[in-house]
């Protein structure tokens, strides 16, 4: 690692523990159906459950033939079948069908539904109205956290986004607030909770509640702070393009669960590899954090370093050469292979990004960033969607410019989106209307009266409910006032000045100096703060729902900046990109602190968007 | 203190003593005679019936409830059928059995609770004879009939009758009989004759050979032991299970006693069973002697666990065997450690003074004893009237006591002792004042507002109350506005929800589910409407709960698409109307149908420009199709863009054109579309053609690129020369032309683009190229 950071950070808690708890309440819900059974799996829970649970320990408890759920009629011959699922409507449908099928056909068999994290009403609705309530058992897996790294904990929950920001469904809430509390019941009690989001404040008093009920223990915290924070609070950052190494990794390969898949052109073998990347890869883990046009060099000394270990064999007598083998050859090898696979990798990123046309695309997200040469910006915009480049970057450009600029102006709204719909087709117009629903791209309303929309939710909020969590859409009512944010929290450099990406001196070497993440401004000027004291213009502008509480513990204890105090688990609310992950980590360096990061899923500008299509639903 | 030992008695190695607990504070004008009475174990109530067997309207007999002490705390003339028997349930309501076989329930205060019938068969024959019993299930009733028949229920609270089998042999009605509880079974004990029954025929072991007839018996309380009198005058003594004999005692009356109890303690010397006739009782244990006091007037016995209380019209006794500890006290010339420290304690006047000389002696069991005798002493008061001994106490533990106490309304002595002996609050405190606001909310006097308000100052922040309790208790007084009222004392939501179904609030459940954060709450509420409402009161709710209508609608997206059509039509909501049908359209393969309505909602939504882009979509569709016959050219489903590609792709010049112009596509579109699909099939001619056709409007820097991506760098080079000055060095680089890349710079004198074409330069081939460039970055800079 280029920079070192202060030596006396403190150490992270062991999440291992939450892997265990996940898997032997696995196996007891397994042995809950004696006998051989055929095990369904929902297919995002897969990769899920090879991180918690491998193929022979569900073979020791009798899963006989393992199944990815698929929407289609089943093969087994089982007489035992159970079903690991997420709780969607949909799967349960299935299972429901295929109950009633076998019914049909006369054949008995024992069915188990194991519903992850947890079960919803309206599930079991569902089993009722197909009449197969009686016929099925169901259970809950209350694995709500699968720790990703030493400092990336993830309850797995894509749908989380969409279901929470978009369709205002508030299900979830729960689910996250029972997440914290496991995190509180294993590595608290926290000093102080902060957030702002109106979802971040459900799921803190979702959390309290939940604490309320139960006994609180005197222990020795393990995580001091907490902060938790709502993805719509900071759209800009997840739609800029990654250009840290871990961020475009996963923006051009997607990480899936901690892992990824390369394919032949980085493995240079006619084979895909699919590989962990976390900090057990120790060359990956020295690379993961750098801005991309430092990875090579790094990357090649690191080759220059290997040879010369390698080089030490020469002139060695059998003794060392034996000592050599046994001790060290081991990890050179291990190392070598690595490191031949993130230099594929990095060329294959290469090959991808330093086309003209990616200069280009990131020119323009800077300007539309400093607000500079917008029309310029905006032809830019014309242009990639008229020659159908790519069909989330043009609606990520889109949504950019219009959180930029407060909405864009009523002709451009009107021609981009046409343009945008003779490219890729009349099924976008309900992307549109879901992007304005969420906020993600509107058009400017003149000046700063109520919106027609606005006045109509506020009608509907009552008085009593209306600092809960009445209106459900409150994202209509909501101007991004982005220029005015970045302004008041200094997120744009000064440009002009040269910007060494080799030695960073702030968060903004994430985005090549160009913006330094809103999110993560956030956490660092509250955590220096001690709360929203002068930041009460900010929150204005971010729709309110900010909040800091005092956690169980007294104050007084609170105070003394104990190794513990300077452990914060930062929690986003509808997912998180790996940048803002490397620019946490960049802050911690700093400023002596340890983050943690506890994600509903981790995400980017596709996942974000694609969460927002509506062509498959 | 003198003469603690005055009133002992020995019989055989134990002492007995007969004190005064209360001299009674009821006036009775003829004391106990001709009344029927029940006085309830430890320490309870006592219910009194006067002249039971009267019937005529005019002169009802009275029934009147006292506390042990004899204050009254009930009466009322009785209306219903002839009483047999009065008894009292562990929870302290009053049992009145009917000669019909009906039995009343009433509370302490003389309300009616309700009532059940022992069984439709007793109706003619009537009940001769009826006994309340206690068991660890419950409290039990038993019956005997006219017939001889015994009927049985072990638990009022669970109700289930047994008959007994018929006693053979019995003509008439049996002597007497006795409830026993056994192997967690109660069963019936019947004396005919000389023989008792259970149901196997069976005579107690050793019975004096003279008696021809059981005439009384009584079973002990703990059901444990069973006393036989005979018409000889003996006193059997024995296990309740009928194998053992404890000892037979002759007492030399031949008349039937008028009751019998057992008196004994855990841990008794000298268990000894107390019998009792006209004016007299005797006192008769192992030994062969006997205690035998003289009698006031009409008395009852009440057997209890370590004595036998004594009430007539005037006075309530207890009679029992002097406990260990009293007996080592207080014994003449006793030399017990106890004794000794009570003539200190006289000598230095101080109460806890032994104390000091005991090093190793834990406090607590002083400190918590002393507790105890406080307590004892509080419910012991007159007032209060509950005369429990200390074994009873520990017996019925602290969390009886505070039930009894509540039972009785005394709230604030209840509250003390919880405070006192520091029971947790929710067992506690907390639990006393649930029980007063249950009875408060049952004062039909009061306003709702001042009920509620005297609710919540009192119950406050009391750890652990259930405001949905009580308010559910209020709606079965039928006070619903009550109920509401302090339903909003509730802390969680969630439990709000099902008494506000069950009072028919709907919305304000809906609220409050909503309040609670609990969706699967909110989701059951919701559910429940769409039962209870009709269609469009159930829409008209969701509509005003914005998160239940996300919920619904999730819900419905996926199981019922009608509906959610149905919810948007309420809702006069075209926008996702018009989103809805073209959703349908898209995935029944493109129907013009749904696209039509489409374009009538979003219309009717005024939202022009997704009306124009459904219309134009229409169009293309009605285009596609034709060619797709035509041609033969899968075009449905594609979007603009794609169509015209493919029509460029196979050739179809002339539709392409016709789209471009019929659905005005910019011309800069067109012109990518064509020269990419132009340079995807190679054609260079006509590829220059079209540069030639009129100017671009995206330039020719894409011409020179295509090419070049094309590796045709022949042909990219044709259109260098057309490239605008500011993208002439691309131009040229993008061919690999150097040097012309290098004069364009130089010509334009821009710093980046020297610097640009510098860095494509290799030092060793383009050496002169590379020092032009740098004296001319070299003069740009000076200037």
């Amino acid at each position: 690692m280029a920079h070192t950071g202060r030596r006396d950070a403190p150490e992270l808690p062991d999440f291992s523990l939450l892997k265990r708890l996940a898997r032997d309440q696995l196996i007891y819900l397994l042995e809950q159906l004696p006998g051989k059974k055929d095990l369904f799996i929902d297919a995002d829970l897969m990769s899920l459950l090879d991180r918690i649970a491998n193929v022979t320990t569900l073979k020791q408890h009798e899963v006989d033939k393992l199944y990815k759920v698929e929407l289609k009629p089943i093969v087994s011959t089982s007489d035992q079948l159970c079903f690991l699922i997420r709780p969607r409507i949909q799967t349960v449908k299935w299972i429901a069908d295929i109950v009633n099928s076998d019914k049909a056909s006369g054949r008995f068999r024992r069915y188990k539904i194991i519903f992850t994290p947890q079960k919803f009403y309206a599930c079991e609705t569902v089993l009722e109205e197909q009449g197969v309530y009686g016929d099925v058992t169901t259970d809950e897996w209350a694995f709500y956290l699968l720790p990703l790294d030493d400092d990336i904990i993830s309850l797995e929950l894509p749908e989380f986004f969409r279901d929470n920001f978009l369709e205002g469904d508030q299900r979830w809430v729960t689910t996250a607030g029972s997440a914290l509390r496991l995190v509180y019941s294993l590595y608290g009690p926290f000093s102080k909770v902060y957030g702002i989001g109106r979802c971040a404040k459900m799921v803190y008093e979702s959390w309290r509640d939940q604490v309320e009920d139960g006994e609180q223990k005197a222990r020795q915290p393990e995580i001091g702070n907490v902060f938790l924070i709502d993805r719509d609070v900071d759209f800009v950052t997840p739609l800029c393009s990654q250009v840290v190494y871990e961020g475009l990794v996963d923006d051009i390969f997607r990480i899936k669960c901690g892992s990824v898949e390369f394919g032949p052109e980085v493995t240079s073998s006619d084979k895909s590899l699919k590989v962990m990347v976390n900090s057990q890869d120790k060359v990956f883990n020295e690379i993961r954090n750098e801005h991309f046009s430092n990875v090579f060099g790094f990357l090649s000394q690191k080759a220059r370093n290997l040879q010369t270990a390698y080089d030490k064999r020469r002139g060695m007598d059998i003794q060392q050469m034996k000592t050599f083998v046994s001790e060290e050859l081991k990890g050179l090898k291990q190392e070598h292979r690595l490191l031949s696979l993130h230099i594929g990798a990095s060329e294959c990123i290469m090959k991808k990004k330093t086309k003209q046309d990616f200069q280009e695309l990131l020119k323009t997200e800077h300007s539309l960033l400093e607000g500079f040469e917008v029309r310029e910006c905006i032809s830019f915009i014309e242009e990639h969607i008229n020659r159908q480049i790519s069909m989330i970057d043009s609606l990520r450009l889109l949504c950019l410019l219009s959180i930029t600029e407060n909405g864009l102006l009523p002709k451009d709204y009107r021609s981009l989106k046409a343009q945008y719909l003779q490219s890729y087709g009349i099924e976008h117009l309900l992307t549109f209307a879901n992007l304005k629903q969420i906020g993600l791209l509107v058009e400017q309303q003149p000046g700063e009266t109520l919106t027609v929309m606005e006045s109509k939710v506020g009608k509907l909020v009552n008085d009593k409910t209306a600092g809960k969590l009445t209106d459900a859409f409150s994202s209509l009512a909501k101007k991004s006032n982005f220029r005015a944010l970045s302004k008041r929290l200094v997120l744009i450099p000064k440009s002009g000045e040269e910007y060494d990406l080799r030695v960073p001196r702030d968060m903004a070497y994430i985005f090549s100096g160009a913006y330094i993440p809103l999110s993560c401004k956030l956490i660092e000027q509250v955590l220096e703060r001690d709360g929203w004291t002068g930041l009460e213009e900010v929150t204005r502008m971010l729709n309110g729902h900010e909040f800091a509480v005092t956690g169980g513990t007294n104050g007084t204890e609170a105070r003394i900046k104990t190794d513990p105090q300077r452990i914060i688990l930062v929690m986003f609310l509808g997912g998180c990109t790996y940048s803002e992950i490397s620019a946490l980590r960049f802050l911690g360096r700093e400023k002596g602190y340890k983050f943690i990061v506890l994600t509903t899923a981790i995400t980017n500008s596709a996942r974000l968007l694609e969460a927002l299509l509506d062509n498959h639903a | 203190m003198a003469f603690v030992t005055a009133n002992w008695n020995p019989l055989g190695e134990a002492f007995y003593r007969k004190i005064e607990l209360y001299e009674m504070g009821w006036n009775l004008k003829d004391g106990l005679r001709e009344c029927l009475v029940a006085a309830a174990p430890y320490g309870g109530p006592i219910a009194l019936l006067k002249e039971p067997q009267r019937r005529s309207p005019s002169v009802r007999p009275q029934l009147e409830i006292y506390s042990s002490s004899g204050v009254a705390m009930a009466s009322f003339p009785w209306k219903s059928g002839v009483v047999k028997q009065l008894g009292w349930t562990v929870c302290d309501d009053l049992l009145c059995i009917q000669e019909d076989g009906t039995v009343l329930i009433y509370d302490l205060f003389g309300n009616f609770k309700r009532h059940f019938s022992m069984g439709n068969e007793v109706g003619q024959s009537q009940v001769v004879e009826a006994k309340v019993f206690h068991s660890p299930y419950g409290t039990g009733v038993a019956i005997v009939t006219g017939a001889s028949r015994f009927t049985l229920a072990t638990n009022i609270d669970d109700l289930k009758l047994r008959r007994l089998p018929e006693v053979p042999g019995l003509q008439g009605a049996p002597t007497c009989w006795a409830v026993l509880t056994q192997d967690r079974q109660s069963k019936v004990l019947v004396a005919t004759g000389a023989d008792l029954f259970i149901l196997d025929y069976t005579s107690p072991p050793g019975l004096s050979p003279q008696a021809t007839s059981i005439v009384h018996m009584c079973v002990s309380f703990s059901y444990k032991y069973l006393a036989l009198f005979t018409d000889s005058g003996h006193l059997w003594m024995g296990t309740a299970n009928l194998k053992e004999k404890l000892s037979e005692v002759e007492t030399k009356v031949r008349n039937p006693p008028k009751q019998m109890a057992w008196c004994r303690r855990p841990k008794s010397q000298q268990p000894s069973v107390v019998i009792m006739w006209d004016g007299h009782i005797l006192v008769a244990g192992e030994c062969k002697n006997t205690i035998s006091y003289h009698l006031e007037g009409v008395s009852i016995l009440v057997p209890e666990l370590d004595g036998v209380r004594i009430i007539n019209g005037t006075h309530h006794e207890l009679l029992q065997e002097v406990p260990a500890s009293c007996e080592e006290i207080f014994k003449i010339a006793s030399m017990a450690p106890g004794a000794l420290l009570l003539e200190a304690h006289k000598e230095y006047e101080a109460a806890s003074f032994g104390k000091c000389f005991l090093s190793n002696f834990p406090p607590e069991p002083f400190v918590s004893m002393c507790r105890d005798l406080r307590v004892l002493n509080a419910v012991r008061d007159y007032t209060v009237g509950i005369p429990l001994t200390h074994t009873q106490f520990k017996q019925m533990t602290v969390q009886v006591l505070i039930d009894r106490l509540v039972y009785r309304k005394l709230y604030p002595l209840a509250i003390e002792i919880c405070r006192y002996l520091k029971t947790p609050e929710y067992q506690g405190v907390s639990r006393v004042l649930k029980h007063w606001a249950c009875c408060k909310v049952q004062q039909k006097e009061e306003a709702d507002e001042v009920i509620a308000r005297a609710i919540s100052l009192k119950l406050g922040e009391a750890a652990g109350i259930s405001y949905s309790e009580i308010a559910t208790k209020a709606y079965e007084c039928g006070r619903t506005e009550l109920a509401i009222k302090l339903l909003e004392f509730e802390p969680r939501s969630g439990e709000q929800v099902p008494l506000l179904l069950k009072m028919k609030r709907s919305q304000l459940a809906l609220s409050k589910a909503i309040e609670s954060g609990d969706t699967d709450l909110v989701y059951t509420v919701v559910t429940y409407l769409k039962n209870e409402m009709n269609r469009g009161d159930f829409f008209m709710t969701l509509r005003n709960q914005p998160v239940a209508l996300s919920l619904y609608r999730q819900f419905c997206k996926h199981q019922e698409q009608d509906t959610l059509k149905d919810l948007f039509n309420q809702d006069d909501d075209h926008q996702e109307l018009g989103n809805f049908y073209v959703k349908a359209s898209y995935k029944e393969k493109a129907q013009i149908g749904h696209l039509q309505s489409a374009v009538d909602e979003y219309n009717k939504a005024k939202n022009e420009f997704a009306a124009k882009a459904t219309e134009e979509e229409m169009r293309l569709l009605r285009f596609q199709k034709k060619l797709e016959e035509e041609k033969g050219e899968s075009l449905v489903g594609f979007s603009l863009h794609d169509t015209i590609r493919t029509l460029l792709a196979v050739g179809l010049h002339k539709h392409a054109e016709q789209l471009y112009k019929d659905f005005r596509v910019p011309d800069k579109r067109y012109w990518w579309l064509k020269l990419t699909a132009l340079a995807e099939k190679e054609d260079w001619e006509e590829i220059e053609k079209f540069a030639k056709s009129k100017k671009s409007p995206i330039g020719y820097l894409p011409f020179v690129e295509i090419c070049v991506k094309h590796h045709n760098k022949y042909e990219a080079k044709k259109y260098v020369s057309r490239v605008t000055p500011e993208q002439k060095v691309k131009a040229h680089l993008a061919v690999g032309d150097l040097e012309g890349a290098a004069d364009a710079a130089i010509e334009r004198r821009n710093d980046g683009e020297i610097s640009t074409v510098l860095s494509r330069c290799s030092p060793s081939t383009d050496r002169a190229l590379v020092e032009r460039l740098n004296r001319a970055k070299a003069t740009a800079a000076k200037k």
